[in-house]
């Protein structure tokens, strides 16, 4: 080996492959060093201190955050580390919450397992955690302040990946903590409850709301027919909990499981995923022939559509009108399975088994509601299904496999690679192609569309036609691009986003996995399931076409089809609560004016125009009379900047009409009183 | 503003406005020069400012507040009254000086000016009520030439600091300011700016001692177009005032510096980060730039070079953690001020990712002084390895309490006693045996002690007995201080401005707390000074941060030189500095005691107890150890408090 690249490391001699950091080397030579808050896909944060290594030389350093340089002779479990790794994981403990065999995280906690691995035997520091109120606001998740390790994990994946840092560090030393914006509850900021904080969190502090008792409750309720519909991403990692390779696919067990459970009849989301495809590769042919609304933005999934709603408005109009595949099924399982299964309207219940904490969210949101009640009742994760199959003392892997029920557990294998990054938009091709070329489609598989950059553009020509397309993955990157869109820089035809990295398959309700390579699995087997079926293309799918000849007015985009199948999106505030009081007026009667400086009137100027008013207001000495606030959002975003004064909303509003509109008030006010 | 069609040269402007300044300043006869550092503002400098112009007005003299340049018609004879920036003897402020005469006089009062009007701008004679008097000699010192505290300093960063006006660009210049810059800038090339630092051995003053030649050349180094210079105004150990007396009572020496920093590695702009607790230095540099930039000698087109450098002033975040280099650039990008692990340095990716030089305040207003004197001439103050002068904050035990300025390499016994003027007790009183030790480099210093009092002082010597220069606090300490209480107050310190980013630092400082108050409460035994040694050395070596890698060293000094005094807390339950009110155990000596009940009568809890005219006894199980008993007794039987 050649010196000059070459480093020693635990007496091994080993190449240096261009790694940014000794860990990722020591890592690729079979060393696993500690770590909590180093993550490769996330920036170097430094902040754990058990990657710490010795360097001859430079004696102790942080692996995480030290490139690896020839010649180096790093020792990584020196009596020394080894000490001051225990001493560091003693000072976490102490700090501490210690409830741990009643944590929702117990089984696949980082900490617990390092403590274990290092040795620690006992915490001699005196404890100092003082208890925190547990934030349950949220429908997805559960953020538990007193089993943070400040390891800033979360933080950083949710600004670096998804762009929406709802969560962020406050407060100094001792008092420092996680919170969402003004210390609000996470149902009341910008948070998309796509859950990746929890995925990648190290311990039970942020987790996915659990539902299982719910589930259980209208189990043993002799009344309820409890239905389970299963995301196809589900199948390919629920084996993960109970010692199976990743990508292994278990459909037929996890049937057999539900029905174990209880459940009365299992479905498969699959046969809505071939339900959208129709929907939303008609509506796409429809705009692309129309020329209009393009591109259209993919809407399976509910953290990259919560997202638009709040950072995009100006592209709502672009989302796929398309309900996502959970959604559908809900929406047509109520229609037609009260009478298939004899029971009343009110006793059937929807239970989705989700790789995804989103879709809890997605499913409480009042516009699903159908007379009061839910399309889909609740919604368990991947995980809470492994749990309750625990519970239940099944013996997953010597499950007989069992087949899904009919009609909603038919599927073609567009429907089924669905949960991975690119698959939407492969399963919409093969509709589209096929139909624009007007000849039966036989090279199905879109290779191109397939793999693991954050994002990828393809051109599809069919009938001399040109479809552009782009396919992304994390929401910064979908971010990224519509601000290239916006701004003219790229054109598409159809754009897939999912918020997870991966898609689906490495969603946040998925079981716990350190291991990068697992997700790269689970889509193989999504892939390979699709291989192994006999139809692949959801115009292939004759039960979805019998249900549109009996249930959904004939043909996709009917009337009936789009009460049903398709759904409108609104502008979201990003920040619920109270304005901010900016220029605060006596205590008589008193003119209100409030301008909104949320994202879409801050960059159409509302700031300026905030200090231009507060201007105004000092410069005519009208602080008696007129309040000065700052709100956060009217939901007009498209229509900002917003600014209302009185009862008056102003959109598009400029210094001069709002100063104009206070002079019209006062005035008004003036001639009431007088 | 550009000045190419500018009948003079760029070189000649500053020589021609240093000789109007001059010509100015000749024409007055007097100059009454009344210290506006924070210190003596505080004591009312403002007020006996406003009396001297009140009075030289009533005596009819002819008085200029602001000497321009271009002003011609300053009348002969008149008296300058002006501000300067901290004169260094806080301890005897308000001070005012007289020029030419050379007069001094401390602790100035409204009410005096008067007769300082009458007396010596009138009669020419001394006030001598309102001369320093040496305490050893009892003898009244006239001026600065006198007084031991001022004699045993070499003021070179400070010397114009306490004399010329912070607020006058002019004066700046008349000094010969701006000088080196324009050198820098006009005639010599960026690679022979970097040389002339590092030949000088200018090491960086805020604490870390590292080479700041070494620094900018590699910043220089660094491809780019985009670089930035920043200076670190954020002083935040407890006791330092060192960089706010220099942005005070020099700001333009700072710019220069700057100025000659971002010339040396190619910057166009840069930050002059404050510390929001200084409202004066902040509102004295934000001035000084905008001067500079009025005068031409900042912005565009410097010296007629086509060069630029725009510098922005920016208030601190008002955490401590903000000095640290990688915290401070975070929080001038907007973001929350947290230091980042090291690689990548400044100077590869620092402010928005570009090479960046970020220098202390001190260290800045030392490098004009380099270029225009020669690397050579520094190196004529200080040790080999460590050039120069550097400057203190001494307080603490010590007669003389201000800001300082020596040589790298004088001994502690030189500062303590003879610019401090010895030790005093806790009465006030200089006394020649109470001398315990020193607490240098603030939070992350250490402690020197008797064995060190000879030890020359520079980076090196004090990193080898476990202390650090650090930005240059001195606490002076007597017997009468419990070291435990001491490396306490700076845990209690570091705990409560720990950023909270890594563990060590975030947990360790509390958990070394926790322990130090095991010890003071009486809880302690051998294993709580095993785990804190542990902990200790964890934090030092493992921290995140130079913050977080030196908070542990109160404690580890501590330790090292006082075990014995730790010891007898921990293992006889005893303070012996009697400073640890948990471990006191009050008693009255029987022989002692008269009977005469006035104890009985201060004891707040009714803890004494006894017949009249028969010793008292204390009853532990009441005793609060409020202390009140012991000074109430003439006899002094109550002892243990």
């Amino acid at each position: 080996m050649d010196p000059k690249s070459t480093l020693t490391i635990d007496r091994m001699v080993v190449p240096i492959n261009g790694e940014r950091n000794l860990l990722d080397l020591a890592r690729r030579v079979g060393i696993d060093i500690p770590t909590f808050c180093y993550h490769s896909q996330l920036s170097i944060y430094g902040a754990c201190r058990l990657c710490l290594v010795e360097v001859e030389g430079r004696g102790v350093v942080a692996s995480c955050s030290t490139p690896p340089e020839a010649g180096m002779v790093v020792r990584t479990h020196s009596e020394e580390i080894r000490q001051m790794r225990r001493i560091a994981l003693e000072l976490i403990l102490a700090n501490h919450e210690q409830t741990c065999p009643t944590c929702s995280k117990s089984a696949t906690c980082e900490l617990q397992r390092l403590t274990r691995r290092l040795g620690v035997e006992k915490v001699r520091f005196k404890p100092t955690h003082k208890p925190q109120p547990v934030d349950r606001s949220s429908p997805s998740l559960v953020r538990d302040p007193n089993k943070c390790i400040l390891c800033g994990d979360c933080v950083r994946a949710c600004e670096e990946i998804q762009g929406v840092g709802a969560i962020d560090f406050a407060y100094r030393g001792a008092a420092a903590c996680v919170v969402p914006a003004f210390g609000k509850d996470l149902n009341q900021v910008e948070c998309v409850n796509c859950g990746l904080c929890a995925s990648v969190c190290p311990t039970g502090a942020l987790t996915p709301k659990w539902e299982i008792e719910t589930v259980w409750k209208d189990i043993e309720n002799p009344q309820k027919k409890v239905v389970a519909q299963i995301a196809p991403a589900v199948r390919v990692a629920l084996g993960e909990a109970f010692g199976m390779e990743p990508g292994s696919i278990e459909t037929g067990r996890i049937v057999a499981a539900l029905k174990a459970l209880g459940f009365d009849q299992v479905y498969d989301t699959s046969f809505a995923a071939d339900l959208t495809v129709v929907e939303e590769a008609e509506e796409f042919l429809d705009r692309k022939g129309k020329g209009e609304r393009l591109p259209q933005f993919t809407s399976c999934c509910p953290g990259w559509v919560k997202f638009a709603e709040q950072f995009c408005p100006d592209m709502l109009s672009h989302l796929s009108s398309c309900r996502s595949p959970q959604q559908m099924f809900g929406s047509l399982a109520k229609q037609i399975l009260p009478a298939q299964l004899g029971v009343a309207a009110a006793d059937l219940v929807v239970v989705s088994i989700m790789p995804c904490t989103a879709k809890k969210y997605e499913a409480k949101l009042p516009k699903f509601r159908q007379e009061g009640r839910p399309d889909v009742d609740h919604v368990l994760t991947t995980q809470e299904l492994a749990h309750m199959i625990e519970e239940a003392g099944l013996r997953f892997t010597e499950l007989e496999p069992q087949s899904l029920d009919m009609p909603l557990g038919f599927k073609t294998g567009a429907g089924v690679i669905f949960g991975a990054s690119g698959g939407v938009t492969e399963a919409v091709l093969r509709y589209a192609v096929e139909k624009v070329r007007g000849q039966r489609l036989e090279a199905v598989d879109f290779h191109e569309l397939r793999g693991e950059d954050g994002v990828r553009e393809v051109s599809v020509e069919a009938n001399g036609a040109t479809l552009k397309l782009a396919v992304v993955h994390g929401l910064k990157n979908a971010a990224t691009l519509v601000e290239r869109i916006r701004q003219g820089k790229a054109q598409y035809d159809l754009v897939e986003v999912m918020a997870c990295p991966g898609g689906c398959i490495g969603g946040a309700g998925q079981p716990v996995s350190r291991d990068a390579e697992a997700k790269r699995l689970r889509g193989k087997g999504l892939y390979a399931a699709d291989k192994m079926m006999q139809l692949h293309k959801s115009q292939d799918n004759h039960l979805v076409a019998e249900c549109y000849v009996r249930h959904l007015g004939g043909e996709p985009g009917s009337s009936t089809a789009h009460r049903l199948l398709h759904t409108k999106y609104q502008n979201r505030k990003r920040i619920h609560g109270e304005s901010l009081t900016v220029l605060e007026s006596g205590p008589s009667q008193k003119l209100v004016v409030s301008v909104c400086v949320g994202t879409s009137c801050f960059v159409r100027g509302s700031q300026t125009l905030l200090k231009g008013l507060v201007e105004y207001v000092e410069a005519k000495d009208l602080e008696d009379a007129v309040e000065v606030q700052a709100t956060f959002c009217y939901e007009r975003c498209d229509r900002g900047p917003t600014v209302r004064v009185g009862q008056h909303v102003q959109e598009h509003c400029t210094l001069d009409m709002a100063c104009q509109l206070i002079e019209r008030e006062l005035e008004q006010a003036a001639n009431t009183s007088g | 503003m550009i000045r190419e069609n500018d009948t003079l040269t760029p070189s000649l402007n500053l020589e021609a406005l240093a000789g109007q300044y001059t010509a100015a300043a000749q024409q007055t006869s007097r100059r009454v020069i009344i210290c506006a550092g924070t210190g003596c503002v505080a004591g009312g400098a403002l007020k006996v400012r406003a009396a001297f112009l009140d009075q030289i007005a009533k005596a009819g003299l002819p008085v200029v507040v602001e000497l321009k340049a271009e002003d011609h018609e300053v009348e002969a004879g008149a008296t300058h009254v002006s501000k300067s920036g901290c004169q260094g003897f806080c301890q005897m402020g308000p001070l005012v000086t007289i020029e030419p005469d050379g007069i001094l006089y401390t602790r100035v009062k409204p009410a005096d000016a008067e007769e300082i009007v009458q007396v010596t701008l009138i009669r020419k004679q001394v006030v001598d009520r309102l001369l320093y008097v040496d305490p050893a000699t009892n003898a009244h010192c006239r001026g600065t030439a006198d007084i031991p505290f001022y004699v045993r300093q070499r003021r070179t960063v400070l010397k114009q600091c306490g004399r010329i006006d912070p607020e006058d660009v002019n004066e700046y210049i008349q000094q010969g300011g701006y000088t080196a810059a324009r050198q820098a800038f006009r005639d010599m090339t960026r690679a022979a700016v970097c040389e002339q630092i590092t030949l000088s051995g200018l090491r960086g003053r805020g604490g870390g001692g590292f080479p700041t030649g070494r620094k900018w050349e590699l910043t220089r180094q660094q491809p780019g177009v985009k670089k930035y210079v920043i200076c670190n105004g954020d002083e935040g150990d407890p006791g330092a005032f060192m960089d706010r007396s220099v942005m005070e009572g020099n700001p333009h020496s700072v710019i220069e510096g700057m100025m000659i920093a971002a010339r040396a590695i190619g910057a166009d702009e840069g930050y002059i980060y404050v510390r929001a607790e200084y409202p004066l230095a902040v509102q004295r540099v934000r001035r000084a730039v905008r001067d500079a930039e009025e005068a031409g000698l900042l912005g565009e087109n410097l010296f007629g070079t086509g060069q630029s450098l725009r510098l922005h002033v920016m208030e601190g975040a008002g955490a401590f953690v903000c000095g640290e280099e990688t915290a401070l650039m975070a929080s001038v990008e907007g973001k929350r001020g947290m230091p980042k692990p090291k690689p990548p340095f400044p100077a590869q990716r620092g402010l928005w990712g570009m090479p960046t030089v970020i220098n202390n305040v001190e260290t800045l207003a030392t490098v004009p002084l380099i270029l225009r004197h020669g690397p050579a001439a520094f190196r004529e103050l200080g040790t080999p390895k460590s050039p120069g002068t550097k400057t203190f904050a001494l307080t603490g035990h010590v007669a003389n309490t201000g800001l300082i300025e020596v040589p790298f390499g004088v001994t502690l016994r030189q500062i303590v006693l003879e610019i401090g003027g010895g030790v005093i007790d806790d009465q006030g009183q200089v006394t020649g045996e109470c001398f315990k030790a020193v607490q240098i480099g603030g939070p992350s210093g250490g402690c020197l002690t008797e064995e060190h009092l000879d030890l020359p002082l520079d980076f090196d010597s004090l990193q080898g007995v476990g202390a650090m220069i650090g930005s240059g606090g001195l606490v002076v300490m007597n017997r009468q201080t419990c070291m435990v209480q001491v490396a306490r107050f700076f845990m209690q310190f570091t705990q409560n401005e720990s950023c909270g980013k890594c563990v060590l630092c975030r947990e360790g400082t509390k958990q070394m707390l926790a322990l130090l108050d095991d010890i003071i409460e009486g809880r302690a035994d051998e294993s709580t000074l095993t785990l804190l040694s542990q902990v200790a050395q964890t934090v030092r070596k493992g921290s995140l941060c130079g913050l977080g890698k030196t908070a542990p060293n109160p404690v580890l000094s501590t330790l090292r030189h006082f075990r014995a005094e730790v010891d007898a807390h921990v293992y006889q339950k005893r303070c012996p500095a009697s400073g640890c009110k948990a471990l006191a155990r009050p008693e009255i000596l029987a022989e002692l005691c008269k009977g005469c009940t006035v104890c009985t009568k201060k004891c707040p809890v009714g803890a004494i107890q006894g017949e009249r005219k028969q010793p008292h006894r204390i009853d532990a199980t009441k005793c609060i150890k409020c202390g009140a008993c012991a000074p109430a007794c003439r006899f002094h039987a109550i002892v243990g408090v």
